[in-house]
Formats: C-alpha cells, structure tokens, sequence
C-alpha cells in the first residue's frame, strides 16, 4: 500500500470540480491522499462543533434564568448527553486527527501516512457514526439522556436509542483505533533519513503518544459499552447489584478509558502550542528533551489516576488516598511543559499575529483550568465540589480554551500552507479577542456557582444562582457568535480569496512543512528529504534565528 | 465497507428494539461487508504478489499488526477487568466485606464464587470443571501453535507439502476446539442451567468464553485462507508477512486462552 | 416571554446581589470547616503560583516584543532551572497532600455512631429510615414548586420561597451527635448532597455506603441529588433541619406517637395533619408508603373520561420513562403492559404493584388515591386493553 500503488490520483493533481461533479465527488469518497482526509477530518469536524454548540446553545438558553421555559426535562438531558459525545468524539478528536494527517507527514518528510486505505476507511466510518448518533434524537423515547458518560442503570433506561448508541460508540472506537495506529506506524516506520525521534517537532511526538493512549483505551470503551448492550438485551449483570455485579463496575471500566481519553483531548494541543509559541518569540522552544518526557510522564500517569471521577462513588480509603495522590502528581509534568513555554516566550523577540495569540491565551487559560482540576483532585473537598458547576467550569477551561483554542491557533497557523493566501488577519484578530472573552464570561462565573453548590446536569436551579447562570448563557451566545467570524474566515481562505503565502508563510517558522511551496502541492516528499538540522524546530544545539 | 457496517448494524439494533425490518438489512449489510473485504484483502494480497513491497512497507505491516493486536489485548483486558472486580471487590462487597449491604439490602448473602448474586439469578447452576473438556482444549490450542510453527518452519525451509500439512493439522486443531466449545456451551445451557442470565458469573463466563470463540472463528477463517494461498504458491521463504502475521493473531488467541484457563476455569 | 425575561432580569437584580454566594460554604460542621480550610489553602496555593507564572509570561509578552525591539535570546535548555520547577512543585503538592489526606481519612471513619438514618434514593424522591427510632417518610420536591417548575408554566419561580431547594418532609437531626447514614438507592444511581455538612455520596442501587455527620448549629440545610438520575434529577432536593436534641426528641415522640419503637400503624393518623404529609412506621427495613391523606380518605367516584385524562398525565409523568408511553415498555427489563396479565387481571394485584413496587419498578405509594386510580384505569383502558375502571375507593381500600 505504499503510495507507488496508489491508483487514479497519482503523480497528477487532484480531481476537481471542473472535472465533473460526479468524479469530485468520488475523488473525496476514495481518496486516500494524506492532505484529503486531514480536509475531510477537519470540516466534518468544524461541522460537529456547530452542531455540538447548537447544543449547548440549546441548554444555556434554558438556564438563561430559573423556572423551565423552553424544553422538556428529558430533552435537556439528551442535549447534554449529545452535547458532549458530540464534541468531544465529532468535534475535538477528529479535529486533532485532521491536522495530523496533514501535518505528521510534512513534518516528518514521507510522502503519505503508513495505510492510505485505512486512513480512507476511518474518516468514511466517522459520518456514519455521527448519523446514527445524531438520528437518535429522532426515534421513539428520544436520544440518550444519561450523561456522555451514560452509567448504569440509568443509562439502561434509554428506550430506542441504546443500541444506535452503543454501535456509534464502537464505530467511533475502530474509526480512532484505525487513525491511531496508521499514526503510530507512519511515525515509527516512515521518518525521512536523519530524522531520529529526538528530533522529530513535538507535535508529532505528542501524537505519538497521543496515538498510544488512544489504541490502549477505546477497546477498553468498547468493552465496557458491550457489557452495557448485553446488560441490556441479554440478561448479564454486570452491573447490576442483583446478580453478583456493581453499576461501580461501569464507572471504573469507563474512566480507565475515560481519563486517558482527556488527555488525548489535550497533549495535541501541547503540541500545537509548543510549535506556535516558538515561531513568533523567533526562539528555539526551551526544554525539548524535558518536553518530551513531560509529555510520556502524562501519558504514563494518565493510566493510574482514573478513579478521581468517582471519589464520592464509595471506595476503601486507601484507594481513595492512592488517586488522590497519583493524580496530584499530574500537576509536576504539566508544570514543566507551562514553565517551557514562559522560558521561550522568555527574551524573544515576540509578534502577535492570530496562532500566537491563541497560543498565549491556551498557556494562559488552560493553566487556570489546571488548577481547578488540581483542587478538584483533592479528594476530600471533591466531595463538595463533584458534579457541581466548578467541575463544569474545570473541564471547560481546559477542553474549550485548552483544546479548542490550540486546534484554532493551529488553522490560523496552517492555513496559509493549505490554501496558499493568507487568512484575513485583522477578522483573525477580532474573532480571538472575542472568542477570548467571551469564553471567560461564558465559564468563569461556573466556578461560583458550583461553590455556590449548583449540581450539574439540571435543567433548572434554585433562584440565588440565577445571576451567574444569565452571564454564563450570555457570554455562551457571545461566543457562538465570534465562531461565525471564524467560519467566514476560515471559508474565504478556503477561495483563495486573500494574499498569496511565501513558502515559509511566519519569519520564525522551523520545520519540514515549510520546505515546500504553499499551498501544499498534492504530493509532498515523494523522495525523502535529506534533512538539514536548520530545518527542525526542535534542533538541539542549534542556535535560534532572528 | 463502511456502509455494508452501517446496514448491518441498522439491521440489529431494529432486532434489539423488536423491529420487523431486520432481516433485509442484516442481509444486505454482511454481504456487502464481506464483499469489501474479501476485495479488500485481494488487491492486498495481488499488491504483495506483484513484488510491490519493500523493506519500509514490510515494517509498516508488521507494526500496525503489533499495534493491532495491542489493541485486542485491551479489549480483553475490559472483560478481565470486570471478572477481578466482580470476584475481588463487588461480591464481597455484597457479601458483607465492607459496610453491612447484606444485613440491610440482601439479607443472608455470604458472597462467594462461583455466584449469581444475592437474587439467584437465572436460579441454581453448577460449573464446568477445568480438568474436563477445558484442560482438553488448552492442550489442543497449544498443540496447534507447536503446528503452526512447525508451518512456519517448512516454510522458511521452502517445504510445501510439509507446510501445508501443518497448517491444515492448526486449522484442525482450532476446528476441534470449536466443536468442544460449542458442546460446553450446550452442556452449560441444558444441563448445567449455567447461561448468560447466571449472574455475575455466567455473565463474566459467556463473554470472556465467546469472545474468545469468535477470535478463534476469525483465526480459523484466516489459517483457511494462508493454506490455500500456500496452496496457490503464495509466499516465500523470507517474504511471508502476510502468513506470520496470522500466526501472531493465533498466538495472541493462544495466550488468552490460558488465561481463561487460569481465571475462569481453574481459579 | 420577553416579559417574563425582563421581569425576572429586575426582580432578580437586587435581591440577589445581597443572597450572592461566591465561594464555597464553611459548612456546620468540624469536618466542613476543615473541608473550607484546604479549599481555601490549596486555592490560595494556585493563585501564588499562577501570579507567579502569569506575571513572568506577561512581562515578557510586554517586554519582549518585536515592537520593541527586542533581540532573541538564545538560550533553550538548562538542566538546573529544569530540575527546580520540577522539586518546588512536588514539594508544594506533598504539602497538599498531608493535611487533605489528614481529613480524608476522618470522613470515611463512621464509627461510634449515636444514631442511624438510613437514605434511599428513588427516581424521583428520598426515602428515610431513622433504624433508632423506627421514624420512616418519603421527601419530595415541595407542591409548589413541583407545579411551577413544569415547562411552560409561566410561575413567576422568584416568588417562591427556596424555589427547588424545599421539600415537603425534612429530615430532622439532632445537633452535636454523631449521626450515621446508610445510603442506597432503589433505581439508579442518585448523590445525597448537602454542602454545609460537607457531605456527598452516591446512592448506587443494591451497595449501601455509609457517611457521617456531626451538626454543630441547629438549623436549615438545603441541598440536591448529585448524581443525574434521570428526567427530574433536577427535581429532588435534600432538606435538613437541625434541631437541640430536646426538640429533636419531641419531633421524634411526634412522629411515633410517643413511644419510640413499635407503635401500631393506627396511632400516627393524628400526628400526621399536614395534608402531603406521608409518615409511616416501620420497624423493619421494608418500604411501605402509608398515606395519611385526609383529602383522599373520603374519595369520590369518578367519570371514566375524567380518569382518564388525570391517568394520561400521570402516566406520562411517572411511569413512561420505564413503560413508554406506547405502554410496550422495554422488555425484558421492563414489561409491556399492552395484555399483560396483571393490567388484565384484578384490580387489586395492580394497585398493590402500584403502590408498593416490585423488583425494579419503585413503589408510587406516595401518589394520592386519585391518581393511582387514574393511572391504573388508564392502563387498563390504553393501547388496546380493555379491563375496566378504577376508582380511589378502591385503591383507599388497598392501602
Ligand atoms: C482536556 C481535558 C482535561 C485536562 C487536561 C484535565 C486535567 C486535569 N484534571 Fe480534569 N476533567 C476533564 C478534562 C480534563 N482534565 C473532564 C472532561 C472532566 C469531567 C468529566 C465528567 O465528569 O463529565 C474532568 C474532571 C476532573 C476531575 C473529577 C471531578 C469530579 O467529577 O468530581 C478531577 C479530579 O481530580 C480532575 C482533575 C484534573 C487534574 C489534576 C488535571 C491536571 O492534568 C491539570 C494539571 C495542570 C496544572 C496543575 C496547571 C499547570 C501547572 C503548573 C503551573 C505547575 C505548578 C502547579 C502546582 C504545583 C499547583 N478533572
Ligand atoms: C470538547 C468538548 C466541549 C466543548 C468544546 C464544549 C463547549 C461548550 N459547552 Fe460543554 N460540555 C462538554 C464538553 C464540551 N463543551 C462535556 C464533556 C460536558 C459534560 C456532559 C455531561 O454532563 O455528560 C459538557 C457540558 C456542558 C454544560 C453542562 C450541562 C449540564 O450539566 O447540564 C454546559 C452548560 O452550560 C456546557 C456549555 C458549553 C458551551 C456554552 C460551549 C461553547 O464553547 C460552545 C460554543 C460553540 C458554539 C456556540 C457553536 C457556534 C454555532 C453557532 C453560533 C451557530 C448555531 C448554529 C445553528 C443553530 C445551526 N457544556
Ligand atoms: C423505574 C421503572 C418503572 C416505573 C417508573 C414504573 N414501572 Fe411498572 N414495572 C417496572 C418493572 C421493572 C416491572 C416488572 C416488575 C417485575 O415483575 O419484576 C414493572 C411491572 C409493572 C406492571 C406489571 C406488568 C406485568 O405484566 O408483569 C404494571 C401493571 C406496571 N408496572 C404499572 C406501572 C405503572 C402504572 C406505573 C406508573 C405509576 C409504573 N409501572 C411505573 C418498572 C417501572
Ligand atoms: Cu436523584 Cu439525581
Ligand atoms: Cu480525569
């Protein structure tokens, strides 16, 4: 399956609409070109988010203010529930996904990902996935309502919507176990000569790793989800007290996924940050070898803390002791990848164009969101703060200015290398600064009313935290609106309507991707590159550029 | 592909939910799935055949199926997880280990394995005992590994027939475990009133069991194909990917079956 | 709606400024007090740091523009500064960790309790078992704020006094004891949360957990369900009321009609006036919702179609979720009851079902008689089943 056996599309641009429609569209349907697919993942995705934002919409508008207005209780649970799978499995990871079927092969120097063919099957699986999701909402008894995290028994109330839940859940499952594995061998297998794994951008290192956690935990998913279908249909008990079993059990079987799978949600976006950081301080990025452990210790402990989640489910207290302790220890290797980032912002010559800003405000913001997960970690005042708005605001800050922000700095980066024209920069700017604010008013004021002692996951709230919840819908609508700016942003690039890009498109830019012309012609690096260090962002006793 | 799955799965869940409209879609679904991937696999297999693999590619096979099989490791993993802690923390539990569940909600309930907890699900059932028909199955996967690398060998040693031979006694071997673990199956369902709906136990004993058994099915399927490509004159004696990479699949397979063995039957 | 919006944007304003609670409560009680202090340490921890961090990022993003001309420097590796940012964490954490581990391992020791409640969680109610003294009632959201609460109700929910957070049977405890709650759950998995005892533990279905407290002031504790237990998860608050341990006692002779352990069932229909209130005795562990309904005692008959319609509503409320509002339920989990035997069979098998549950389906004792009667005729005469009408009288009589 190397690229020489590659059909139609080789060695000669890609179909396009000129040639037909019926041709353009099978030429997405089949392709199995590395830059096609990161397209496909990265639009099906910025779809996922309008829609998992539509969401949200949905449930900020009803607790615009106490008293039930707009939707049925039920409905604002399966609004919840579909918020997040949405967002997370549609929007978040695709995207991540995206941009390393564009990016890992540039930035490594190989013409295309190690399994074309899979990387074609496990995008194509994703659209069904998504609509046999999405179609829940539709069948008799309505979408699940149990929260992403659809323990049990509640979850096994769900009427028609079950199994189309459970199997979207699997697709979803082999759709990022493909993807993964087709990263984890492309970069083991498939770097240019020269480029050796401690030199490789930490972007692709953090996939690597990202792409590890990813094959050791969705089959773990997909077993706890198929012991949920045969609880259901095929009278095991699993989780049921009545037969020998524990609906704990779940809980425990879900977060071993669970908790590696948030950081799958993040250490791409560590890696996104820590290419943009240096290209706009025009300074190598401090600490590589310490990043890269950073990154592994994460990813190590990612496996041992998971039970933080259920600290209020009932466990013996040295278990307790134990994930609270292990989990604490998060906050060493995640300190040591914000310091890294100061220490390169540190004496550089800095500019501020859209990537870096989001790139500030990511270290900014998410570090917030650190520390929120860090009080959350300690277990005896998580007894307070669990399954309360503060939690909701915990894992905002790091999925929405943490993940999000990285994934939007990182388009405005590389952008101009897909289209070739520079994005509008100005409208760039506009939509971070009210993005940037709009996501503090929108989930800032959750951290008072879940100390306030507001519970999640309700549709409506006793009147004294009815002041926050109004900033909170506000700013939650400001925001949505600042994505259409992005949208439109993101879309005249898409017509080339804009400057042409140089090659190197930022002053600062070190790496692979920037060797070859913008835009990205369709077949990069057919012959490897001969690698000089100079190139690499990452290089180790090179001296920085101005 | 994806849509033959897509079909496929329309089919069962209307069959979960109690829908008329099943049957066409489950038909349809399989076939197209089976359809894709038997093309699949040929342009994989014509690829191979037509020398177009070198070294890199070679690697990149050998990784993805290493990372593959990872990936089935874990997927077991969950079910193995879930016996430790029905065994280990929620019967117990149940039985009165940590505060009192069985004096206020299930009053008498000592705990203990085999169970099927405090309500006698399914009612009373006996077990299969390990030194039976198991232990028989054990020595039949692990003979058919020895077979399979006994395969292996003619194969490097460019010996056909001798391959072939072994590959069929695997294949053997893996048929006859099959026949033993379909028997078992009808002995715990008619006998020994040991079934899915046994509690914790019968739910941790027919999946682990089953899924391993459908594994063993695929394997089967897959040492059907290598024989009749060495039949065919596929392979040579140093480019047979394709070939080991069944045999890790069927080792792998192996493996989880002694661990079965020890977790489910002996302990 | 846009009157509502704006009715509720000015009447909300000034009482809210004064009620407006920013950041975690220090609770009532030794262990919430502690539980407030390493909230405030490990907060305060966090905001040093990140003054720190934040202070040296923005120095530089200030400082170190191009703009201004500044030269990059070049330096991008130092072990030293490596290994410190490292240790000096590690240490803060571990100075952390011992004072939380200190009060984690107090809350999870309930021994040498004075007193046990035991607490089930239903959708969508508490149940609570004093075992000392045998005091037994269901708690629900209050009446009030059950009507204003529905979609579309237009209430103006402001007005309403703890709007949520009020249920119509408290649990009354006695301050400065040592009090032990047994926790479960009938259904699915509920959280009984009340943040000034600084207490918050699941209820998972067949497990029970044991929590304590120890209240210093007497008082009012509202709290809620906090573990989404399905459609009225928001609907299920916690109300405690502390009281002196002589006023304690005399709540507790109310409620048993004196004595304090087996009173026959016949004496508490005194003691219990208020009209929602449910109290029964139980001595022993099972559920058995008695409804003292004075309202309900003297039930009239009713019109088929007036059952009817009340049953819709009831069933649509309370037994969809599981039945379906096709009534073909999800077997085999949950039975259809499109011909099935007991709809189709004697009223009185079904009534008692109704009230008082049986496996997995909870008991619905604490409905009146009249909409127990209109769910059941509802039932009976729903999708094709065709078995008669129900009147209250009948389900009176099978209380
Ligand atoms: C991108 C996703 C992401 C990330 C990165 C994190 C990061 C962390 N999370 Fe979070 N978390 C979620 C997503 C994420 N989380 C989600 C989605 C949930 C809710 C799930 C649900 O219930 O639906 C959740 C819930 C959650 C809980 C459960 C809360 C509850 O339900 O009661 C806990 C408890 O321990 C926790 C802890 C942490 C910790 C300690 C980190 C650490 O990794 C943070 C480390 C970072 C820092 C600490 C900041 C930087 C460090 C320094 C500047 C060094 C110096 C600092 C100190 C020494 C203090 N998280
Ligand atoms: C990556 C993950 C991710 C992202 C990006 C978001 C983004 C947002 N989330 Fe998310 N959220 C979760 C993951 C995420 N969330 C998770 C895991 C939960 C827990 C679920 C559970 O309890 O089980 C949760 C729960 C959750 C709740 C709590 C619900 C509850 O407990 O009942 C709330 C409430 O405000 C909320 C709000 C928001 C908002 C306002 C955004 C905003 O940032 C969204 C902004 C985006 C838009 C607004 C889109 C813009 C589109 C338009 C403006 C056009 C509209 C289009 C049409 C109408 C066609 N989320
Ligand atoms: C939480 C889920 C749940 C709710 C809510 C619920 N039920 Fe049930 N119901 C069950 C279960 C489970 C059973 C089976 C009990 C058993 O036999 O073990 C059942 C059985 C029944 C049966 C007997 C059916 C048969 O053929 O055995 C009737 C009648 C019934 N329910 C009526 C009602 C009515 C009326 C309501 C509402 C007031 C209601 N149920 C609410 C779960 C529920
Ligand atoms: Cu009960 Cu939520
Ligand atoms: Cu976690």
């Amino acid at each position: 399956m190397s690229s020489a056996v590659d059909h139609h599309d080789d060695h000669h641009g890609p179909v396009t609409l000129k040639d037909g429609f019926g041709k353009w569209v099978m030429r997405w349907i089949s392709t199995t070109n590395h830059k096609d697919l990161g397209t496909l993942y990265l639009w099906f995705a910025f779809i996922m988010f309008f829609v998992g934002g539509a969401m949200a919409l949905v449930i900020r508008a009803e607790l615009f203010e106490p008293g039930m207005q707009f939707v049925q209780p039920e409905f604002f649970n399966q609004m919840t529930a579909m918020h997040a799978l949405v967002m997370i499995f549609g929007a978040v990871m695709p995207a991540f996904v995206g941009l390393a079927n564009w990016m890992i092969p540039m930035m490594i120097g190989c013409s295309d990902l190690a399994l074309p063919r899979v990387n074609n099957w496990g995008f194509w699986i994703l659209p069904f996935a998504f609509t046999i999701l999405l179609s829940t909402l539709f069948v008799p008894g309505g979408a699940p309502a149990a929260g992403w995290t659809m323990y049990p028994p509640l979850s096994l109330q769900t009427s028609n919507a079950f199994p189309m839940l459970i199997f979207s859940v699997h697709l979803m499952g082999i759709s990022s176990i493909t993807g993964a594995i087709n990263v984890v061998v492309t970069i083991l297998n498939m770097r240019a000569p020269g480029m050796t794994l401690l030199k490789m951008p930490l972007f692709v290192w953090t996939w690597l790793i990202t792409a590890y956690l990813l094959i050791a935990t969705m089959p773990v998913l997909a077993g706890a989800v198929t012991m949920l279908l045969t609880d259901k249909y095929f009278g095991t008990s699993f989780f049921s007290a009545s037969g020998g079993g524990d609906p704990v059990m779940f809980q425990h079987i879900f977060w071993f996924f669970g908790h590696p799978e948030v950081y799958i949600l993040i250490l791409p976006a560590f890696g996104i940050v820590s290419t943009i950081i240096p290209t706009f301080a025009r300074k190598t990025l401090f600490g590589y070898d310490s990043m890269v452990y950073a990154t592994a210790s994460i990813a190590f402990l990612s496996f041992i803390v998971w039970a933080h989640h259920m600290f209020t489910a009932g466990m013996p207290v040295a278990a307790e002791l134990f994930f609270m302790f292990s989990t604490m220890l998060i906050a060493v290797p995640t300190g040591v990848k914000v310091f890294n980032w100061v220490a390169t912002m540190w004496r550089g010559s800095m500019t501020f164009e859209t990537p870096m800003l989001f790139a500030v405000a990511f270290v900014f913001l998410f570090t917030i969101g650190g520390f929120s997960g860090l009080m959350l970690a300690i277990a005896p005042v998580d007894f307070q703060y669990h399954d309360t708005y503060f939690v909701v605001a915990h894992f905002h800050y790091v999925l929405v200015p943490g993940a999000v922000f990285a994934i939007m700095g990182g388009v405005y980066y590389w952008l101009p290398k897909w289209t070739g024209v520079m994005y509008n920069e100005k409208l760039g700017k506009l939509h971070f600064w009210l993005t940037a604010i709009f996501v503090n008013v929108t989930f800032f004021p959750m951290h008072f009313s879940g100390l306030a002692g507001m519970p999640r996951r309700i549709p409506d709230y006793a009147v004294q935290f009815a002041d926050f919840n109004m900033w909170s819908s506000i700013g939650a609508f400001g925001f949505g609106f600042a994505q259409l700016i992005f949208l439109w942003v993101v879309v005249q690039s898409c017509l080339k309507k804009g400057e042409a890009a140089t090659s190197r498109v930022w002053e600062g830019a070190h790496g692979l991707e920037w060797t070859v012309p913008s835009p990205a012609p369709y077949h990069t690096f057919e012959e490897p590159p001969m690698i000089a260090d100079a190139e690499i962002t990452a290089v180790h006793d090179e001296p920085a550029k101005a | 592909m994806t849509a033959g799955i897509a079909a496929l799965l329309y089919g069962v869940m209307g069959y979960l939910n109690g829908s008329s409209f099943v049957t066409i879609p489950v038909i349809v679904g399989s076939l197209l799935l089976i359809s894709m991937v038997v093309i699949w696999f040929r342009d994989i297999i014509h690829e191979s055949e037509s020398g177009l693999y070198n070294k890199q590619v070679d690697a990149t096979y050998r990784w993805g199926m290493s990372w593959f099989i990872f990936s089935e490791v874990m997927f077991f993993a969950a079910f193995f997880g879930a016996l430790y802690y029905a065994r280990m923390i929620s019967v117990p539990w149940l039985g009165g280990e940590n505060v009192l569940t069985n004096e206020y909600l299930w009053k008498g309930f000592e705990g203990g394995w085999p169970t099927n907890g405090p309500s006698d699900l399914g009612g009373e059932f006996s077990t299969i005992s390990a030194w039976g028909i198991p232990f028989l199955n054990t020595c039949l996967l692990v003979a058919s590994g020895v077979t399979f690398e006994i395969a292996h060998h003619a194969l490097k040693e460019e010996k056909r027939a001798k391959c072939i031979a072994a590959m069929v006694a695997t294949i053997a071997l893996g048929a006859v475990f099959m026949y033993y673990q379909m028997h078992e199956y009808a002995e715990a369902y008619g006998h020994l009133n040991l079934t899915l709906g046994s509690g914790v136990y019968g739910s941790t004993f027919f999946m682990l069991t089953g899924f391993h058994g459908m594994h063993v099915t695929l394997g089967v399927i897959m040492l059907t194909v290598m024989t009749i490509r060495i039949a065919l004159g596929h392979f040579t004696k140093d480019q047979h990917f394709g070939f080991e990479a069944v045999g890790w699949y069927w080792h792998f397979v192996d493996v989880v079956w002694i661990g079965l063995f020890i977790f489910v039957y002996v302990a | 709606m846009k009157r509502a919006v704006s009715a509720s944007l000015l009447g909300l304003l000034p009482g809210s400024a004064l009620a407006l609670q920013w950041n975690l409560t220090e609770g009532v009680t030794e262990i919430s007090r502690e539980v407030y202090g390493l909230h405030m340490l490990i907060f305060g921890l966090c905001v040093v740091i990140g003054i720190g961090v934040f202070g040296v990022m923005f120095y530089s993003v200030f400082m170190h523009r191009k703009s201004k001309g500044a030269k990059p420097a070049n330096f991008h590796e130092s072990m030293t500064v490596e290994v410190i940012w490292t240790v000096i964490p590690f240490v803060i954490l571990i100075g952390m960790a011992i004072p939380a581990a200190g009060t984690l391992i107090k809350m999870e020791d309930a021994s040498d309790a004075d007193m046990t409640v035991k607490i089930t969680g239903y959708q969508w109610m508490w149940e609570y078992e004093y075992l000392d003294s045998g005091v037994h009632f269901y708690s629900r959201l209050d009446a009030e704020a059950d009507r204003a609460r529905q979609t579309g109700s237009g209430a103006d929910v402001a007005a309403i006094d703890n709007y949520l957070l009020e249920v119509d049977n408290r649990v009354v405890l006695p301050v400065g004891k040592k009090i032990r709650f047994l926790l479960t759950a009938h259904d699915v998995l509920h959280a009984w949360y009340v943040p000034d005892l600084a207490v918050k533990k699941d209820a998972v279905p067949g497990f029970v957990r044991e929590i304590w407290t120890k209240i210093d002031e007497p008082g009012i504790y509202r709290g809620q369900c906090a573990e989404l237990c399905g459609r009225d998860h928001g609907f299920m608050p916690i109300v405690v009321e502390a009281l002196p341990q002589d006023e304690y006692d005399q709540w507790v002779a109310s409620q048993t009609g004196g004595a304090t352990t087996d009173v026959p069932a016949d004496m508490e229909a005194e003691a219990t006036d208020a009209a929602e209130q449910q109290v029964a005795m139980a001595s022993d562990a099972e559920p058995e919702a008695e409804q003292a309904d004075a309202a309900d005692s003297a039930p009239a008959e009713m019109g088929k179609d007036e059952l009817m319609a009340a049953g819709e509503k009831a069933y649509k409320t309370n037994c969809s979720v599981c039945h379906k509002d096709t009534g073909q339920g999800m077997p085999p989990a949950f039975p259809s009851l499109v011909g099935s035997a007991v709809v189709g069979g004697e009223p009185a098998a079904q009534i008692q079902q109704v009230i008082n549950g049986k496996n997995a389906m909870p008991p619905f004792g604490h409905l009146s008689d009249t909409d127990i009667a209109a769910v059941i005729t509802y039932t009976r005469n729903s999708w094709g089943n065709d078995s008669g009408v129900v009147q209250p009288a009948d389900v009176a009589a099978q209380r």
